[in-house]
């Protein structure tokens, strides 16, 4: 069964109980309402703000959280407590901290197989051992690494590993939730080259979660921004670029630090005034307001929804 | 006394280990001219942060100034005693961390410990520090100062702990701020609020800035002179331009190349293969020699020496020695 898209967000919910007194509690929107696709083989970038939800939705995908509404239909299944055993197998993480992710106890080999235990993906130890080296190999470690502990590497291999680890059951789809945001500059380079390789050779979809929108341009094909638990724009990743609607992707992408001096004298700053609103208070009506350099009466009021500007560019807000 | 207010010569520092001595910083000089903002640039492990807690002194128990001098206005701070050291941090120098969480302490309020600093250099009255820790607030634009004052760190965003944290800083206004990664545990957004309060600051009140960073694109346009560090030496230096329309060094060329394209063009990455060095085992010759494609015999044997190319442009590279001895004199021990 092939659907047009491989993954289909329809009005997700995630809420967290917050304690705000001895008995009463209050719901934290991490995130609220929000819809969007991921095609067979594409990248969908998000980025947003620390706090935004976006690592929130990576995980409500996996149902590493239960949601607290809306669907979630992964090839046409529903994604629920029953089926996500098996979905596993078709939907993987990658992690942010390669140095929290791995379980230092385990030698890599044991780490990249234990996907094979769970999944009773072999039939004797030779075949085990042999499937490991080939994933090894396969994002770029030495076949003598096998025997060794995580904290023998360094942030790049250990990103290597998880990798491997989310590639052992053939998935289709790959969450990334901030894979190279704790590397350096330089092996950062060495990864994003990895996931763009491993697509075209396995065909994988990801979505691609980050807070660098020089990286996440460079690796995806549409781009998803987030502010306050929702979805402000999408769109694809170069009419994103060129032509940002909403006010926020706007000062986002004036705000990326240029590594070009030319470039950055030139260029004119709309740095939004303030911080990120607690997602405890969300202000009613359009999220960004309190921020805004474009705000009216309008969008103290009502919420601006989703909205077709042409080619698949939505973007939510009254003045776009 | 010289035109320079801090300098850097020939600064050495290691810290000794279970696993032997670490040469975190091998060797690094600089000098800074007053109301100039300085950038260092390196990956984790290049000694940047290393090079900015030497200067300050505060170093960990196992961290140790093995070599070179710094010099303040003429002074060299090595030989400051401990009292001279109290008066020397904070009042001539002083630093802002990269994780504003951590590095305030939570359970004081905001006003208190501003105002510890200002009452411990300067002989204001309680009610006088109060009165000038709110016009530092509001100064780093906190809104409300005599509302935060009484909050405590946790009550504030992160951008509002950084901005509390530059308050603090420049609170008797240093000669030289030291910004250690400032903007490394922030958003974009705040990012920019951030090092545009930097900027402002520092043209306002005159101060040279020492501004250490990870990001290139943080420096592009920020800074008047850039020091690209790898392996506990600096491998190159010059202005921004010089840095990124002209690198003479293959480190910062690699650097540069591993950056994704502003201009939108997606083509595939150049990344610098290997991994970062080992600093308990360091070659004998140029530190970045295990990752350079250009890599010469000379390389693996002799450390390069820094080479002057055009005014303030210097490179460590054997690759600038080889390209001059090609075009007249001869060079010895180039062939590859």
């Amino acid at each position: 069964m092939k659907t047009k898209n491989l993954l289909e967000v329809k009005n997700l919910k995630q809420y967290f109980p917050i304690k705000t007194g001895l008995f009463k509690t209050k719901p934290l929107k991490a995130v609220d309402d929000v819809s969007f696709t991921v095609g067979h083989g594409e990248t969908l970038g998000l980025v947003g703000e620390s706090g935004c939800g976006k690592t929130t939705v990576g995980r409500s995908l996996l149902h590493l959280y239960e949601p607290t509404g809306g669907e979630i239909l992964f090839n046409g299944c529903k994604v629920t407590k029953k089926t996500i055993g098996s979905l596993r197998r078709e939907m993987q993480m990658v992690f942010q901290d390669p140095y929290s992710s791995l379980n230092p106890r385990m030698t890599v080999e044991d780490i990249i197989g234990e996907p094979f235990d769970v999944h009773k993906l072999y039939s004797g130890r030779k075949e085990r051992r042999e499937k490991i080296l080939s994933l090894m190999e396969l994002v770029g470690l030495n076949a003598e690494h096998a025997t060794r502990y995580a904290h023998e590497f360094s942030g790049g291999q250990r990103q290597r590993i998880g990798i491997a680890r989310a590639l052992a059951v053939n998935p289709k789809f790959i969450v990334c939730d901030e894979p190279v945001s704790a590397l350096d500059v330089s092996i950062q380079a060495q990864i994003i080259n990895m996931f763009e390789d491993l697509q075209a050779k396995l065909g994988v979809a990801y979505l691609f979660i980050a807070h660098d929108l020089l990286v996440v341009h460079h690796i995806s094909n549409r781009i998803a921004v987030m502010y306050l638990g929702k979805i402000v724009e999408i769109s694809d990743s170069d009419a994103l670029k060129t032509n940002p609607m909403h006010p926020y992707t706007q000062s986002l992408l004036s705000a990326i630090p240029i590594p070009d001096p030319k470039t950055a004298r030139s260029r004119r700053r709309i740095v939004p005034e303030g911080d990120v609103p607690s997602p405890l208070n969300v202000p009613e009506g359009c999220a960004f307001q309190t921020r805004c350099r474009r705000v009216s009466q309008k969008c103290t009021q009502s919420c601006p929804p989703l909205c077709d500007k042409g080619n698949g560019h939505l973007v939510a807000c009254w003045h776009a | 006394m010289s035109d320079y207010i801090l300098e850097v010569n020939n600064l050495k520092t290691s810290f000794y280990t279970q696993s032997g001595e670490v040469k975190a910083v091998n060797g690094v000089s600089f000098r800074l001219q007053p109301g100039k903002i300085l950038g260092i640039v390196g990956e984790s492990g290049s000694g940047k942060s290393v090079t900015a807690y030497s200067i300050m002194h505060i170093l960990t128990d196992n961290g140790f100034i093995t070599g070179g001098e710094i010099l303040y206005k003429g002074k060299d701070i090595n030989r400051f005693t401990k009292k001279q050291l109290h008066g020397f941090r904070g009042k001539c120098c002083s630093i802002i961390f990269q994780d504003p969480m951590t590095s305030l302490n939570p359970v004081y309020t905001i006003g208190n410990q501003l105002a510890e600093a200002i009452l411990l250099h300067t002989d204001k009255s309680k009610k006088q520090a109060k009165a000038h820790a709110m016009e530092m607030l509001e100064l780093v634009g906190v809104n409300e100062p005599a509302k935060r004052i009484k909050q405590y760190p946790f009550e504030l965003s992160g951008g509002m702990r950084q901005r509390v944290m530059i308050a603090m800083a420049l609170a008797c206004q240093p000669d030289i701020l030291i910004a250690d990664e400032p903007t490394t545990a922030l958003d974009v957004t705040i990012q920019a609020q951030i090092l545009e309060l930097i900027q402002s600051l520092q043209k306002k009140l005159g101060m040279a800035v020492i501004l250490v960073t990870h990001d290139l694109g943080i420096i592009a346009d920020l800074c008047d002179e850039i020091l690209i560090m790898y392996g506990g030496r600096v491998c190159e230096r010059g202005n921004a331009d010089q840095i990124f329309y002209a690198p003479a060094h293959e480190y910062t060329k690699g650097l540069i190349r591993s950056i994704p394209d502003i201009t939108g063009n997606k083509s595939r990455l150049e990344p610098i293969a290997g991994t970062p060095i080992n600093l308990l085992n360091m070659p004998d010759g140029c530190a970045f020699c295990a990752r350079c494609d250009n890599a010469m015999r000379i390389c693996l044997e002799q450390i390069p020496e820094e080479l002057e190319l055009s005014p303030g442009h210097k490179a460590a590279c054997w690759m600038n020695v080889k390209k001059a001895a090609d075009e007249n004199t001869v060079f010895p021990g180039a062939n590859r």
